[in-house]
């Protein structure tokens, strides 16, 4: 994994020194809160409904076990006991003391961690795959990229004013699992005929109000040429996206207003003046980062252990485990192994001060000490042995941290909503609950299958409705919350945008809604289909049917 | 109200026009906006005072590439700190077109963007506050970070040089 040197340190203590001034000049009243705002957004500090929000960035989702340690001991010592993994790969801490905020970032610069790029209208954090440097189906580990990405972005001076935010993210393998297609840019790693690695690169996707799937701007960037390339993106972004409408300031807007072609043609004829300047990275730069993420020392084993299969055999809870949230390792006798945070009936990405201690400790014992955020918000430990599986899943078991659920109905999505969150228009996370609860059942969920409910709490979209098998959008009709369901969105490489149902349904009915659209699935699914299979198969107006009849 | 340049204060010895109207007497050091140099480009160029642009947000550096060595000074204007449009012409400005006079940030300047726009080519800064506090301001500014990793045109050793430098040290050492 990446180390700080004497560099990276360096700067994220002078921005924490930085920023302990600035809120002392707040707390003595030299600066109003309207003048603070800029400067505390700038270092992940929001605010909420009731309190302050501190958003911590974890670059590419990727954490150390001592890293996590200390997100437990900041949630311990500065918040109620608890943080919130978020769709970022972030983690948020809900009620910090303002004046204690600086200590919290100094405790988390001890540990090469910082709030920067997680707020403002700069390159905010980029995310990955969850899976990278283990996935049997990868075709790189994209973490190096990812590294240089972040520093290239890290206080970007030409691009810490953007008309918006701006999301990267970027994916190794073919099956995408970190939703390149919906950010401002996303990359995808492939081969070209020449059979040299690079990244085909999609700009204008996202969420919020105008949801949009990425459009391909290149087919081919080599590795070198990446980060002239990105940086042509931004600037011509930066010059020409809108500033007359926050909600039209985002890449996707130009893209679609100007269309593809003018935006490829502008960025390639950017690209075309600094394509041979300083940034762009020779192999052995590009070298230099590989070995940084480097795989561990993985012990040469057989992929079959005898031991695991009779666990598997003789503990069903254990198997259930196995079989949804195990998944294969490119190394033969190891597996991923991910760690639910959705237990049935619990708020999604919340975990306690000791669990994330404990998933820091197996991280350590069982798992090279490597551990990563899922924009799904569930935590994985990646290098996991067959034969150590049992014993992780009976340690997170105990912790109510081994639920068998990724990717089923209760694996929901969701953000803070209006039990936190200033913007919202509806509650979010108390309904994920109730749908949790509502299909508890083990059994239940396995027949179901793959399927993904997102939540958002207003149209915003922080909750990734618009990508969910079935989305939720909460709003507000009159006081009275109501939700709206879309059908058929999905964030992997075939990404779509859902489609609304029809009218809202109040809070009271909105479960028996989902539930019906289940039960029509079940219905009517052809053999081996998942829900978003058959939706696309059979279209809107079954589903339609069961909703609403005739009404 | 105070410009900054090259860690002093200096004076303002410019006048800036507006889009329209009345020039003052030919001897006197003009800034005009860019569409208005575009339009009167010629008897602008025959003026015995000195001569300079300003440049606003939407506008294109670009149409300046046959005159910039005309050019004594100019001026961008940041009408809201949060548009950083002026950002990218200062560097296409410096690191591109190869402008070598005075690069002054104008409008909603504050503390806080000083090193941005530093970096991005600026040398002179129109601060909306006193002589001596602006100065202050700026150098606090110029010194709050020491790393950089992104190479702009301002000559700041990124700290991915610095580490190239310091791996060929260490291998020569080795050798
Ligand atoms: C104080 C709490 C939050 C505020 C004020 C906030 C604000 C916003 C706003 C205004 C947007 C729309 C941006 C646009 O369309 O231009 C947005 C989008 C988004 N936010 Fe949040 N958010 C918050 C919490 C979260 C949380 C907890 C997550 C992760 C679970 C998150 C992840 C996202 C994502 C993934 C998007 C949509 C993708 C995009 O188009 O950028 N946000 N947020
Ligand atoms: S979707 Fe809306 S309610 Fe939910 S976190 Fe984002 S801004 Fe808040």
């Amino acid at each position: 994994m990446y180390r700080y040197d004497d560099f990276d340190r360096q700067l994220v203590l002078e921005r924490t020194e930085q920023f302990r001034e600035q809120v002392k000049r707040r707390l003595a009243g030299d600066i109003t809160e309207e003048q603070f705002r800029p400067l505390r957004l700038m270092n992940g500090v929001y605010l909420q409904l009731h309190a302050y929000m501190l958003r911590v960035a974890v670059p590419y989702g990727t954490l150390r076990a001592d890293q996590l340690r200390q997100l437990g001991m900041i949630a311990r010592v500065y918040d109620k006991g608890y943080g919130h993994f978020t769709t970022r790969q972030n983690i948020q801490y809900n009620w910090p003391k303002l004046d204690e905020i600086p200590d919290a970032l100094l405790d988390l610069a001890k540990v090469e961690m910082h709030a920067i790029q997680t707020s403002g209208n700069c390159i905010r954090n980029t995310t990955t795959d969850q899976y990278a440097g283990a996935a049997a189906d990868e075709i790189e580990d994209p973490r190096p990229y990812c590294e240089l990405i972040r520093q290239w972005s890290t206080f970007h001076p030409e691009f810490t004013y953007l008309p918006r935010k701006f999301k990267i993210a970027v994916t190794g393998s073919p099956n995408d699992r970190a939703a390149v297609k919906v950010h401002d840019i996303g990359l995808r790693m492939h081969q070209n005929e020449a059979g040299e690695t690079g990244f085909e690169v999609l700009v204008g996707g996202g969420l919020g109000r105008t949801p949009f799937v990425g459009k391909t701007i290149r087919d081919f960037i080599g590795k070198n040429d990446l980060f002239s390339y990105l940086e042509a993106i931004l600037r011509v972004y930066n010059r020409f996206g809108r500033r007359d409408n926050k909600y039209k300031a985002r890449i996707k807007i130009l893209v679609h207003e100007e269309g593809i072609d003018k935006i490829r043609e502008l960025v390639e004829e950017e690209w075309s003046q600094i394509k041979d300047g300083s940034l762009r990275v020779d192999d052995a730069e590009i070298a230099h980062y590989i070995e940084q993420f480097a795989p561990p020392a993985f012990e040469a084993l057989s992929d079959d252990d005898a031991d695991f299969e009779r666990h598997k055999a003789e503990n069903r809870r254990f198997a259930n485990w196995v079989r949804s949230n195990v998944i294969e390792h490119k190394q033969p006798g190891y597996a991923i192994a991910n760690v639910s945070l959705k237990p049935i009936g619990g708020i999604p990405g919340d975990a306690t001060d000791t669990q994330m201690e404990l998933v820091a400790d197996l991280s350590e014992k069982y798992s090279f000490g490597d551990v990563r955020v899922t924009h799904e918000q569930n935590l994985v430990l990646p290098h996991v042995k067959k034969a150590d599986l049992f014993a992780v899943w009976s340690e997170l078991d105990k912790a109510d941290l081994g639920t068998a659920n990724l990717g089923y109905v209760t694996d929901i999505i969701s953000c803070p909503g209006l039990d936190y969150c200033a913007l919202a228009t509806a509650r979010s996370i108390p309904l994920s609950q109730r749908i949790s609860e509502r299909f508890g059942d083990l059994d239940r969920q396995h027949d179901i299958g793959e399927l993904k409910i997102k939540i958002s709490g207003c149209i915003n979209a922080c909750g990734h409705h618009h990508v969910g098998h079935i989305g939720i959008l909460g709003l507000d009709k009159r006081g009275k919350e109501f939700y709206q369901i879309t059908l058929g969105g999905d964030a992997s490489q075939d990404a779509s945008i859902g489609k609304i149902a029809g009218a809202g349904f109040s809070e009271a009915e909105v479960v028996d809604a989902i539930e019906s659209l289940v039960t029509k699935y079940i219905d009517i699914r052809d053999g081996g289909e998942r829900f978003i299979d058959t939706y696309r198969r059979v279209g809107m107006d079954p589903f339609k049917e069961v909703l609403y009849g005739d009404r | 109200m105070a410009i900054v340049k090259n860690d002093s204060l200096i004076e303002q010895e410019w006048i800036t026009v507006d889009a329209e109207g009345d020039l003052p007497s030919s001897d006197e050091n003009i800034i005009v906006p860019l569409a208005r140099f575009k339009e009167e480009r010629d008897s602008l160029l025959g003026r015995n005072g000195g001569l300079g642009v300003e440049l606003n947000p939407g506008d294109t550096p670009e149409d300046l590439a046959g005159d910039i060595d005309r050019l004594s000074i100019i001026t961008v204007n940041f009408p809201a700190y949060t548009d950083g449009r002026g950002y990218s012409y200062g560097r296409v400005l410096r690191e591109r077109m190869g402008f070598t006079g005075e690069l002054r940030a104008v409008g909603d300047v504050l503390r806080d963007q000083i090193l941005l726009m530093h970096r991005c080519g600026f040398d002179a800064y129109d601060l909306q506050v006193d002589g001596e506090v602006a100065l202050d301001k700026v150098r606090a500014a110029l010194k709050e970070m020491t790393v950089y990793y992104q190479p702009t045109g301002d000559g700041r050793a990124t700290a991915q040089s610095l580490r190239e430098r310091r791996r060929a040290a260490l291998e020569q050492k080795a050798s």
